[in-house]
């Protein structure tokens, strides 16, 4: 069996999480690092978590999690990333955050090392551009949330060598995902067709065309989706899409990118969705006081 | 609640045997016009004024079409109806019923009721082209064909992410394929023509789908 080099995840936030329980459940040894040793513990003790509802549900058994979690280590120490064989970054949505982590990356991984972003909006190439070696970094967008979603969209950079990208898909596969190939283009292809539906949606309610559990109502029984396009962004959350609608709009200018006037006016009302209990859809209880 | 159907020449929304046909009467409180004809249908009606609900089997065109339109102020018992369909594929479950600013509620409730009654969803909606469905996914497969020219990834891949990742039941590139570039070039054709905005253009592939079919 080949040796499973380890797979250093930085950004322990919900992504990052999610992707070191992909890794670590592969089989990989899985260093999970953030520079604030409190957000490490926490992504710790949510993989803990995890896997402790797996074992109750039967996926899997307490011996099998002790291993998995024997793969795992948290770190604040950029530096104990040098032996890893993948590093896939999963901060916040900001080139020159990503741009600032690989170059310290670069500085302390040896040169086999593959990079790979977990972006879902910025351009492969540009972040790869300030890596350091552009031609050993591929995109890596796991769909959240990712323990449970098998689908990995890789882009290779306009730089990418055909080598480093065949090696990323290799390792990708070995975690159990399916990877699926797509350009380095603005929202690769999720976010490039789901944020503007998303919009659409927002605009047939700004328009008076229609009510949002109408909108959902009608493409659920049309077209068998399991969710509408308002309740997925009530889930979402209101925020998150109009930072979607800036990054998608601010590369490509697309119009139906654009972030709809009604979606500020809900983000300034703090109608956020689901997290706020308000968005498109009330999650409100409707019992009376009282009752 | 009961009601009448007429039928006046070939309906999309029910090409064929239904419940809610079969079970229409001769003086239904609900008047039911569905085919090619309905509108004309009612036109030619010479008292509405017994029905509750009069429902109008659509197809591209809104109701504002039959019923006239007046400052805003337009509505009554006059309803439109649309079984969602896709091409030539079987009419879907989906009912998409259209109002008028000034439709009572309560015929509203009326329509909602039969077509639930009788096994299919509803959906209402202001009185505008495409109604809910067509506006918002013929945009979508527009930019799934654009995206295919322009190499993004696969016909197979593109499928495939959007099924993964987003739990579509059918990735919009099959669907289009099962259902009928040709047919989605018409729908877009009569939607552009009627919002002008380009996102609802005929794609390329549409096009040159429609250029065949008319060959043939």
């Amino acid at each position: 069996m080949t040796e499973k080099h380890p797979v250093g995840v930085a950004g322990s936030g919900t992504m990052g999480t999610g992707i070191a329980i992909v890794a670590a459940r592969g089989g990989f040894p899985t260093l999970v690092f953030d520079l604030d040793e409190g957000r490490v513990a926490a992504a710790l003790a949510a993989m803990r978590a995890f896997f402790g509802k797996s074992v109750q549900r039967g996926k899997l058994t307490q011996d099998q999690v002790d291993e998995i979690m024997g793969r795992v280590t948290g770190t604040s120490r950029i530096e104990d990333l040098a032996v890893c064989g993948l590093v896939i970054e999963a901060i916040y949505e900001e080139l020159e955050a990503k741009g600032k982590l690989f170059a310290a990356l670069d500085a302390v991984c040896p040169a086999h090392t593959l990079f790979a972003s977990n972006t879902s909006t910025l351009s492969i190439t540009e972040i790869a551009a300030r890596s350091g070696r552009d031609d050993r970094f591929v995109g890596m967008h796991f769909c959240l949330p990712a323990q449970l979603m098998k689908l990995v969209e890789m882009s290779p950079g306009l730089n990418t060598s055909q080598e480093s990208f065949e090696a990323a898909w290799a390792l990708c596969e070995a975690m159990g995902q399916r990877p699926v190939k797509t350009q380095d283009a603005p929202g690769f292809i999720l976010n490039y067709f789901l944020v503007p539906f998303n919009n659409d949606a927002i605009r047939l309610v700004e328009e008076g065309v229609a009510a949002p559990e109408e909108i959902d109502k009608a493409i659920k029984g049309a077209l068998g989706y399991a969710m509408g396009p308002m309740e997925l962004l009530d889930l979402v959350g209101l925020d998150t899409q109009v930072l979607l609608c800036e990054a998608l709009h601010g590369v490509t200018n697309a119009p139906r990118a654009a972030c709809p006037p009604l979606l500020r006016r809900m983000v300034a009302a703090r109608r956020l969705g689901r997290k706020t209990k308000r968005g498109f859809l009330n999650y409100e209880t409707t019992a009376i006081f009282g009752a | 609640m009961s009601h009448t159907v007429i039928a006046s020449g070939e309906s999309r929304s029910f090409p064929e045997a239904h419940p809610l046909l079969a079970a229409g009467g001769e003086s239904g409180d609900i008047l039911v016009l569905i085919g090619a004809g309905a509108g004309a249908a009612f036109a030619a009606l010479k008292d509405p004024a017994p029905y509750r609900a009069i429902l109008i089997e659509l197809g591209t065109e809104c109701l504002g079409v039959h019923t006239g339109e007046s400052r805003g102020d337009e509505g009554g018992t006059v309803l439109g109806f649309a079984r969602f369909r896709l091409g030539n594929a079987a009419p879907s479950d989906l009912v998409e019923i259209v109002r008028q600013p000034r439709t009572p509620d309560a015929v509203v409730a009326a329509a909602r009721a039969l077509f639930e009654a009788h096994g299919l969803k509803t959906a209402v909606c202001g009185d505008f082209p495409g109604r809910i469905v067509d506006r918002l996914v013929r945009p979508y497969y527009n930019a799934a064909l654009g995206r295919l020219d322009a190499k993004l990834a696969t016909a197979a891949d593109m499928d495939l992410t959007l099924k993964l990742g987003l739990g579509y039941p059918e990735g919009p590139i099959e669907l289009l394929e099962r259902t009928g570039l040709a047919a989605h070039c018409d729908v877009t054709q009569a939607l552009y023509d009627a919002l002008g905005d380009a996102a609802y253009a005929p794609a390329r592939r549409a096009q040159v789908a429609k250029a065949r079919a008319g060959e043939k």
